[in-house]
């Protein structure tokens, strides 16, 4: 292989470790204030790219490739993320590199 | 975990990096009792960082620990590369004395390697390590905290050191840090990139077991931020840290400018062949001394590290790990010397040079607030490099002729270059 490989985000996010907590996101959003921002500034600074609009024009996200950096949270001036933790103990990425 | 007084600990160190090993280290070694809460697997699981570790500070931590610590690279050369469109320059800064003898002055290192390593150390030290263990608040009794609750259970201390990372959910809990404005971060990505030694070190030049570390201006389509590249023993961590409040609504990613990055003549030559084994997120504090809240601590609760805001980011180097290790320590001599804790630990802070540390940078972030230094700057330097090699049939135009040509065409008069040369001349 001499060429440099180009990722998308969701090959990124493949190369990672997840152990995803299926019964309960660390991150909750609501839909109807997202509706209200007209920024949605999450959607371009999400390093996973987690934050969707969907055709409806309905906010989405997906707990599942979190990186848990926290960005999301502080550009959120709108409210719509109505919870930012962490994963509960031991779930989350994995990170073997680090 | 249990509620009752008397199964109390000394005290409770919450996240396990280096602030917070290098604490649980110390307290330890003074023969408090102490837990290190860490809610990843392993200590260093949740970790990222660029990946470049001060020596001194891990020598701060014990003499002897640095020469232990599997380190990827010892840095030997110090590389600036300044991008613009396809074009690149470098500045490469090889050779020159150690500042500890015997010991490389700073090294990589990947953290889930390393952060497991050190949280050895404190377990040895006599610290226990509870891993798997998200701490979801704080016990206050009488306006005092008293204690952490994690999963339904309650576990209580004398002292609770924060050191749970830049997004510091429990120094917000006790009201000492307010929200992180996006004007004071960056968001930072790193892929790490499998490669042989061998390739690496023939790339960057280097010898067996000795590294680069190289910074990168121009890489960020304009947004505040820079690149990074350094070299780990099987590996090299490649990431973009850029504003937040720069790429909101501008249509840029930092993900797509990493991306570019790697296809950037300037480096796809140094990555080429590799294979990424992992990919990273991390926010950068970068509001310096100004972000560390005017309290640290409160009855029974002590923040440090990167929750206390000490990282600086200065362009052309970043500090986040060697100031965490200080802190940590601080925080351990804070608690050990009893009183009052704010006291204790502004003084301890103070002994280790921290704080004089990052008052003594504060001119960078004027600098680092220029706009032109990401958007016109690294063409202008590009220009001015490109123009001494260009060569062809013409009579060579004078100098100063090339520099107003320079000027014109990447915007800039020649009076706000001045005003901020002036700008860096005061903040160095």
């Amino acid at each position: 292989m001499s060429t440099v490989e180009r990722l998308t985000v969701p090959d990124l996010l493949g190369r990672n470790t997840y152990e995803v907590d299926e019964v309960e996101a660390h991150i909750a959003i609501d839909a109807a204030v997202c509706a209200t921002c007209a920024e949605k500034p999450c959607i371009s600074v999400c390093p996973a790219q987690l934050y969707a609009v969907a055709p409806d024009g309905v906010v989405t996200f997906d707990h599942a490739g979190c990186l848990e950096c926290g960005t999301c949270r502080i550009v959120c001036v709108t409210g719509g993320i109505v919870r930012w933790t962490y994963p509960r103990g031991s779930y989350g990425v994995r990170y073997r590199q680090g | 975990m249990t509620g009752a007084a008397e199964d109390a600990v000394d005290v409770i160190v919450v996240g396990a990096g280096p602030a917070g090993i290098a604490c649980a280290f110390r307290l330890a070694r003074a023969g408090r009792t102490v837990v290190l809460v860490e809610r990843g697997t392993s200590a260093g699981s949740k970790n990222v960082s660029g990946g470049r570790l001060y020596t001194y500070a891990l020598e701060a931590v014990e003499a002897g620990l640095a020469a232990q610590a599997p380190w990827e690279r010892s840095v030997v050369r110090e590389q600036v590369m300044v991008m613009d469109g396809e074009r690149s320059l470098t500045v490469s800064l090889a050779g020159g004395p150690a500042s500890t003898p015997g010991l490389p002055t700073s090294v990589t290192v990947l953290r889930a390697r390393f952060d497991e390593w050190f949280a050895g150390k404190a377990e040895e030290a006599g610290a226990l390590l509870a891993t798997g263990i998200m701490v979801d608040s704080l016990i206050e009794e009488g306006g005092r905290i008293v204690g952490i609750r994690a999963g339904g259970e309650e576990m209580r201390a004398g002292v609770v050191v924060a050191a749970d990372g830049v997004s510091s959910v429990l120094a917000r809990a006790a009201g000492l840090v307010g929200e992180l404005s996006a004007e004071a971060v960056g968001v930072g990505v790193k892929e790490v990139i499998a490669l042989d030694a061998s390739v690496i070190e023939d790339r960057f030049a280097v010898g067996q077991g000795e590294g680069a570390a190289t910074l990168m201006l121009g890489c960020t389509d304009g947004v505040h931020g820079g690149g990074f590249l350094y070299t780990n023993a099987a590996s090299v961590s490649l990431g973009v840290v850029a504003s937040p409040a720069g790429l909101s609504g501008s249509g840029r990613t930092v993900h797509e400018m990493l991306q570019a990055l790697k296809g950037h003549p300037g480096v796809r030559p140094l990555i080429a062949g590799g294979h990424t084994l992992e990919y990273a997120a991390h926010l950068v504090r970068e509001d310096g001394w100004r972000g560390v809240p005017r309290r640290l601590t409160r009855e029974g609760f002590l923040v440090t590290g990167e929750a206390a805001g000490f990282v600086l980011n200065l362009g052309y180097t970043v500090r986040g790990m060697d100031l965490a290790l200080l802190s940590g320590i601080a925080a351990a001599e804070a608690i050990v010397a009893g009183g009052d804790l704010e006291h204790a630990y502004r003084a301890a802070l103070g002994r280790s040079g921290l704080s004089a540390t990052m008052r003594a940078v504060r001119g960078y972030d004027d600098l680092l607030q220029i706009p032109r230094l990401y958007r016109m700057y690294p063409g202008l330097a590009l220009d001015l490099a490109g123009s001494i090699f260009e060569v062809g049939p013409e009579v060579p135009r004078p100098v100063r002729r090339r520099v107003h040509a320079a000027l014109r065409a990447n915007h800039l008069p020649l009076r706000t270059v001045l005003r901020d040369g002036l700008v860096g001349v005061r903040s160095v």
